[in-house]
């Protein structure tokens, strides 16, 4: 069950909400692998009588150290920060990485000894990411998208790909949450790449209804849209005001209008602003799927990178209630979507 | 005539409130423009109150459009396409216009001559009338590509109307992160005023940021919003920015009458007379003195 966090608008509360979502699945999750694990531990260890009273701790050991193999187990959240320009989550997660990778996009290389300078290579690009001039071919990373044109196009073989390093992409874990980020580089313009690179590193086709959450960027554009695209709900987090609903207004327009995906709001700063974000919900058939009250607490223990449901752990269960919504919700969708076509 | 871009990595931090209390304290004084190049989710119009005077239609890139009539659903369009944005079909191939980054590969690669490339009407943009002064604005439409470009078009606009009315200041509200719409913002621009939060993420995003701006050779200067929800983040940020030679222009307290304004549509400054806009017309009595003096 893949779930995007989204917002329109930035500074709502996203990563606040995907990262305690997370945590608190993660708590609840582990007390049924522990469970599991316990009865593995009573049936595998009969010789071993101190293993079966201490099965417990050992079930949590147990647990602890698969995630500190890095194996993944395939009920644990999956937690995707995808917000790779501005990667924050990690802050509140602090997740051990285990692997890392390079990732951007091809670019040409020419071979000067075959290139005839015919100029095909520019004429075919899209973005002016190649120029040629005299006895010169000049190409421009930045502007290029990796789309492979210019080669398929060179009559001579001139051409071949390099990667063009944009960003990094790792993945590790924090306890049981398995926990994955891209970060571009500074001065780089491209997120989608990374984010397409990302979600096909680490998320697992058969993922089943694992918890899978990907914390998105803000804006309506190409990279959230990215963030969105093969999600089964998109989670939007608003404040209720003016500013708030505005973008959530453009924010329902892509994930369910263009995408076509169920979608939920979450209004976060309940009790500031005014009626604007409960209107239009109420008038568009969104469903409010939880509320988080304007709390200076809450602002406060985000400033220090602390997680809401660690530093408030009365609100886990609302996250529980959360995710039991989104998946009902979505049952219930894709039934009816289904009843449709 | 300056330009100023208000920036800050991570979004919802205050750039349009900052903005608009800007536009709002230097209109007083002196002619100026304004610019929101948040183009996809553009909000400085919900608190100017503007009156729209010219509507424009954005060309963003091009889409592939496979003709059903002319396709034999050989499969080479999906073979070369990277973006897996074509959809195959038994009899003919389809584009997932969403996913489609008008490369033109599959234009070029058709055997049948089956794909044309269109022009993609990707938004609108606007010039308005405000009692501070004119605005250029845009919206994109959902999930287009090309936001740097649109943000690059309404960026020249302001600029020329600025230059064509003798203007002294323009004023542009940015978009979040730092990616493309971020450096098509910056670029060109006298100075950043980065407006962050005493937040993990805000000082995190801060130095991604500033990264970026220096990359491109725009001078920065910082203001910290909601200073006082943690004075020692406050002062982290501070430090920072002094040991990189940056300076702070105002530290604003957190106060919900931010939001009262917002929702009465009006800049904080023009709305009361409390701290928040003392620190407000602090931020631009030194932005006023380091730029425009």
């Amino acid at each position: 069950m893949i779930v995007t966090v989204a917002s329109g608008k930035g500074g709502t509360g996203k990563t606040t909400i995907a990262v305690s979502l997370a945590l608190s699945l993660t708590a609840d999750v582990a007390a049924l692998t522990s469970s599991r694990a316990d009865v593995a531990a009573l049936t595998s260890s009969r010789a071993d009588a101190a293993a079966l009273t201490s099965s417990k701790a050992d079930a949590a050991a147990l647990t602890l150290s698969r995630a500190e193999r890095g194996l993944a187990n395939p009920a644990n959240p999956l937690f995707l920060d995808c917000d790779v320009e501005e990667p924050n989550a990690a802050l509140f997660l602090n997740p051990t990485i285990q692997e890392r990778r390079k990732v951007g996009q091809m670019i040409p290389e020419v071979d000067l000894e075959k290139c005839i300078y015919c100029g095909r290579c520019a004429e075919v690009c899209q973005y002016n990411a190649l120029a040629v001039a005299g006895e010169k071919v000049l190409v421009f990373p930045e502007l290029c998208h990796g789309c492979g044109s210019c080669t398929l196009n060179c009559p001579t073989d001139a051409i071949h790909e390099v990667l063009h390093v944009s960003g990094t992409i790792e993945r590790g874990f924090n306890g049981p949450v398995e926990f994955a980020q891209g970060t571009m580089n500074v001065g780089e313009p491209m997120a989608v790449p990374i984010i397409r690179q990302l979600k096909q590193w680490v998320i697992p086709p058969d993922h089943g209804s694992r918890p899978v959450i990907l914390d998105a960027p803000p804006g309506t554009a190409c990279p959230v849209v990215e963030s969105m695209r093969g999600a089964d709900f998109v989670l939007m987090v608003t404040e209720p005001t003016p500013f708030g609903l505005h973008d959530l207004r453009l924010a329902v327009e892509v994930a369910r209008d263009e995408l076509g995906l169920p979608v939920g709001v979450v209004v976060n700063r309940d009790g500031v602003g005014d009626q604007g974000v409960e209107d239009y919900c109420d008038a568009e058939g969104i469903p409010i799927m939880a509320r988080i009250p304007l709390d200076r607490r809450i602002a406060e223990t985000y400033s220090e990178g602390i997680p809401l449901v660690e530093a408030l752990p009365e609100y886990r269960e609302r996250f529980i209630e959360l995710w039991q919504r989104i998946v009902r919700s979505n049952r219930s969708g894709s039934d009816g979507r289904r009843g449709q076509s | 005539m300056k330009q100023l871009v208000i920036l800050s990595g991570k979004g919802g931090t205050g750039k349009t409130t900052i903005t608009a209390a800007l536009a709002h304290l230097a209109s007083q004084e002196l002619s100026i423009v304004l610019a929101d190049a948040d183009v996809d989710a553009a909000n400085l119009e919900l608190v100017l109150d503007p009156e729209k005077q010219e509507e424009h239609s954005f060309t963003g890139g091009q889409l592939a459009v496979i003709d059903a009539a002319k396709c034999v659903a050989c499969g080479t369009c999906a073979e070369v396409c990277r973006f897996n944005a074509v959809i195959p079909g038994d009899e003919a191939y389809r584009v997932d216009p969403l996913a489609c980054e008008g490369c033109a590969s599959c234009f070029y690669q058709c055997p049948e001559g089956a794909i044309c490339m269109n022009e993609q009407q990707a938004g609108l943009w606007f010039r308005s009338d405000t009692r501070f002064g004119p605005l250029f604005h845009a919206h994109l439409f959902a999930g287009q590509e090309n936001s740097g470009k649109l943000v690059t078009l309404v960026k020249q606009q302001a600029r020329l109307r600025g230059l064509d009315t003798g203007a002294a200041l323009v004023v542009v509200d940015g978009p979040p992160g730092i990616g493309c719409p971020v450096i098509s913002a910056s670029a060109g621009m006298d100075v950043a005023l980065h407006v962050v939060e005493p937040t993990v993420s805000g000082v995190h995003d801060l130095e991604r940021i500033m990264g970026t701006t220096d990359h491109f050779g725009v001078p920065s200067l910082v203001a910290i919003n909601k200073a006082d929800l943690n004075p020692a983040r406050s002062d982290e940020i501070a430090t920072f920015c002094a040991e990189r030679g940056v300076e702070i222009v105002g530290r604003i307290p957190y106060d919900t009458v931010v939001t009262e304004a917002m929702v009465q549509g009006q800049p904080v400054t023009a709305y009361t007379n409390g701290p928040v806009s003392e620190a407000l017309e602090n931020v631009w009595d030194d932005i006023r003195e380091r730029v425009l003096s």
